[in-house]
C-alpha cells in the first residue's frame, strides 16, 4: 500500500488506460444494454484504489488535485460514460468531504477508511415535493438527546444506490427549519434501508442505475457534514459537479472524434485519396472539440487557483458561478453537436449498434447531458446573476 | 440611519419568513427566503436607496446573506 501511495499522476493515467481498454470498454456494451451497474469496472478501480485518488495523502490517497480528477474522468468518458459518470459522482461526494469537513473527527477516519476500504460514494440530494431544487429539503435528520439521529427521504434519483458502500443525504438541520436549512449527512451501509420507488431504464446513462428510492437511515450526530450544506454546495458540490462532467463529457466526446478520423482514415486508405468532404467535416469537428475543451479548461483553471488558494469563498462570486454554470450549459449541448458530426463523418457504421465504429451509445448518452440538472433551471439562475454583474 | 434604511428594503424585497423586526443583524437571510432572484431585486434597490454601484467582486453569496454583511458593503462603497 505504501509503494502504491508513491505512484505518479502518469501512473495512475497509464492505469486507467489500461483498465480502460481491458475492463470498461469491453463491459460497457453489457452495461448499457441490461442497464446495469458496471461492477467489473468498480472491482478494477478498487483493487487499483483509484477511488482515494483525491483523498489527502495523509489519509492514504494520491492527494490529486481537482485538475488531475478532472483529467481521469475525461480518460474513463472515452471508455465508457455511464462508468465515467458514476466515477464522477463518487468524486464529487469525496471532494465536499475533503474540503469540508477536516475538521470532524469522523471524517477524517473516514476519509481514511474511504482509502483503505475503497468506498463507493452515493449522493441523495434531490427529493420529491422540491421541484429539483437542490437547495430545498423537506425532510430532516432528528438527532435524540443521546445524540443518535433518524432520517427519512423520498429520493427520486439516487445513482448506483445500491452497489454504494455510504449515501450522502441532503437534509434539513431539524423538524422546525426552513426548507434551505440544510446539512449534508453520511449514511453507511448498513444503517440504511432503500425502498425503491422508480426504475431507470433510460435512453443513456442507463449503468449509472439512478432509480428513485425512499431511503431511511439510521446514524449518530458525528455523521452530520459540520458546515452548512449552502457551503459546501457553492464551494465544492457546484463547482466539481459541472467540471468533471464537462471533463467527462469532453471525453466521451473525444472518443466520438477518435472514431471519425480512424474512418476518415480507412476511407483514405481504401481510395488513396483524401476524402475532401468527410476530411473537412473532422476539421470542423475538432474546432466543436477545440471550443468544449477551451471553456473547460479555461473554469478548471479558475476552480484550481481558488482551491490553492484557500480562499473557496472566492466560488461564490457571480462571476465563477456564471463561468461553472456555462460549462455545464455548452459542454452539455456540443456534446450533441460533436457525436452528431462525428456521426456524419463515419456514415451507416456510426448509426450501426455493433461494430467497431458504433456511435449510438455515445449519442444516446450525450442527450442526458443537458437534462440531468436541467439546463433551463442552471440558465434560469445565470439570468438573474447576469442582471447584476457588470462585466462577463 | 443606514441600518434601519437596509432593512426597509429588506422587508419590501425579501418575502421573508419572520418579521423584519425578529431579524437580527447578523441572522442569515437565505435561510430566512431570501433566494437567488430576490438577491438580484435587493441589490437594485440598494443600489437605488444609497446611490451605489456594486461591484462585480463583490457580488456574492457572503454580502447579501445578513443586514451587517450589507452594512459593510454599502460602507465600503461608499468610501
Amino acid at each position: 500500500m505504501e509503494a502504491l501511495a508513491q505512484r505518479t499522476f502518469e501512473d495512475i493515467k497509464a492505469t486507467l488506460h489500461k483498465l480502460g481498454t481491458d475492463v470498461v470498454a469491453p463491459a460497457a456494451i453489457l452495461v448499457d444494454q441490461d442497464a446495469r451497474f458496471p461492477e467489473e469496472a468498480f472491482a478494477a478501480f478498487r483493487e487499483h484504489q483509484l477511488l482515494s485518488t483525491y483523498i489527502p495523502q495523509e489519509f492514504g490517497g494520491d492527494g490529486l488535485s481537482i485538475s488531475q480528477i478532472c483529467e481521469l474522468c475525461r480518460i474513463l468518458g472515452s471508455y465508457c460514460g455511464s462508468t465515467a459518470m458514476i466515477f464522477a459522482m463518487h468524486q464529487i461526494q469525496v471532494a465536499c468531504i475533503v474540503h469540508h469537513a477536516g475538521g470532524s473527527e469522523y471524517f477524517r477516519q473516514f476519509m481514511a477508511r474511504i482509502h483503505s476500504e475503497q468506498l463507493l460514494l452515493a449522493s441523495a440530494t434531490t427529493e420529491i415535493g422540491v421541484g429539483g431544487d437542490l437547495r430545498s429539503s423537506i425532510c430532516h435528520v432528528d438527532v435524540a438527546d443521546d445524540g443518535n439521529f433518524t432520517l427519512e427521504k423520498k429520493a427520486p434519483v439516487i445513482s448506483y444506490a445500491l452497489n454504494a458502500d455510504a449515501i450522502l443525504v441532503t437534509c434539513r438541520t431539524n423538524a422546525e427549519a426552513p426548507a434551505s436549512d440544510q446539512v449534508q449527512v453520511v449514511l453507511n451501509k448498513g444503517q440504511y434501508e432503500l425502498e425503491p420507488i422508480s426504475g431507470w431504464d433510460t435512453m443513456g446513462f442507463r449503468g449509472t442505475c439512478s432509480s428513485g428510492f425512499v431511503i431511511k437511515g439510521t446514524g449518530h450526530k458525528d455523521q452530520i457534514q459540520p458546515m452548512p450544506f449552502s457551503q459546501i454546495l457553492a464551494h465544492s458540490m457546484h463547482p466539481v459537479s459541472h467540471l468533471t462532467w464537462g471533463s467527462l463529457w469532453t471525453g466521451l466526446a473525444q472518443g466520438a472524434v477518435n472514431k471519425a478520423r480512424q474512418s476518415v482514415r480507412d476511407m483514405m486508405r481504401r481510395s488513396n485519396e483524401l476524402p475532401q468532404i468527410t476530411a473537412t467535416r473532422l476539421a470542423e469537428l475538432d474546432e466543436v472539440m477545440f471550443s468544449m475543451k477551451g471553456g473547460l479548461f479555461s473554469a478548471l483553471e479558475e476552480y484550481q487557483d481558488i482551491l490553492d488558494s484557500g480562499n473557496l469563498f472566492r466560488a461564490e462570486k457571480y462571476g465563477f458561478s456564471i463561468q461553472v454554470n456555462n460549462v455545464k450549459t455548452r459542454c452539455s449541448e456540443m456534446i450533441v453537436d460533436i457525436i452528431s458530426r462525428a456521426m456524419l463523418i463515419v456514415g451507416i457504421g456510426g448509426y450501426r449498434n455493433d461494430g467497431k465504429y458504433s456511435l449510438c451509445r455515445e449519442l444516446r448518452d450525450a442527450y442526458g447531458a443537458a437534462l440531468m440538472v436541467n439546463n433551463d433551471r442552471i440558465r434560469g439562475h445565470n439570468a438573474t446573476m447576469q442582471v447584476a454583474i457588470r462585466e462577463s | 440611519m443606514s441600518m434601519d434604511r437596509i432593512r426597509a428594503i429588506v422587508a419590501q424585497t425579501v418575502k421573508l419568513s419572520k418579521d423584519i423586526s425578529d431579524i437580527s443583524d447578523n441572522d442569515d437571510l437565505y435561510s430566512l427566503g431570501l433566494t437567488s432572484l430576490t438577491t438580484v431585486n435587493l441589490m437594485l434597490s440598494i443600489e437605488d436607496e444609497f446611490d451605489i454601484e456594486f461591484d462585480d467582486n463583490m457580488l456574492s453569496r457572503q454580502t447579501f446573506e445578513s443586514i451587517t454583511s450589507l452594512a459593510e458593503a454599502i460602507d465600503e462603497l461608499q468610501d
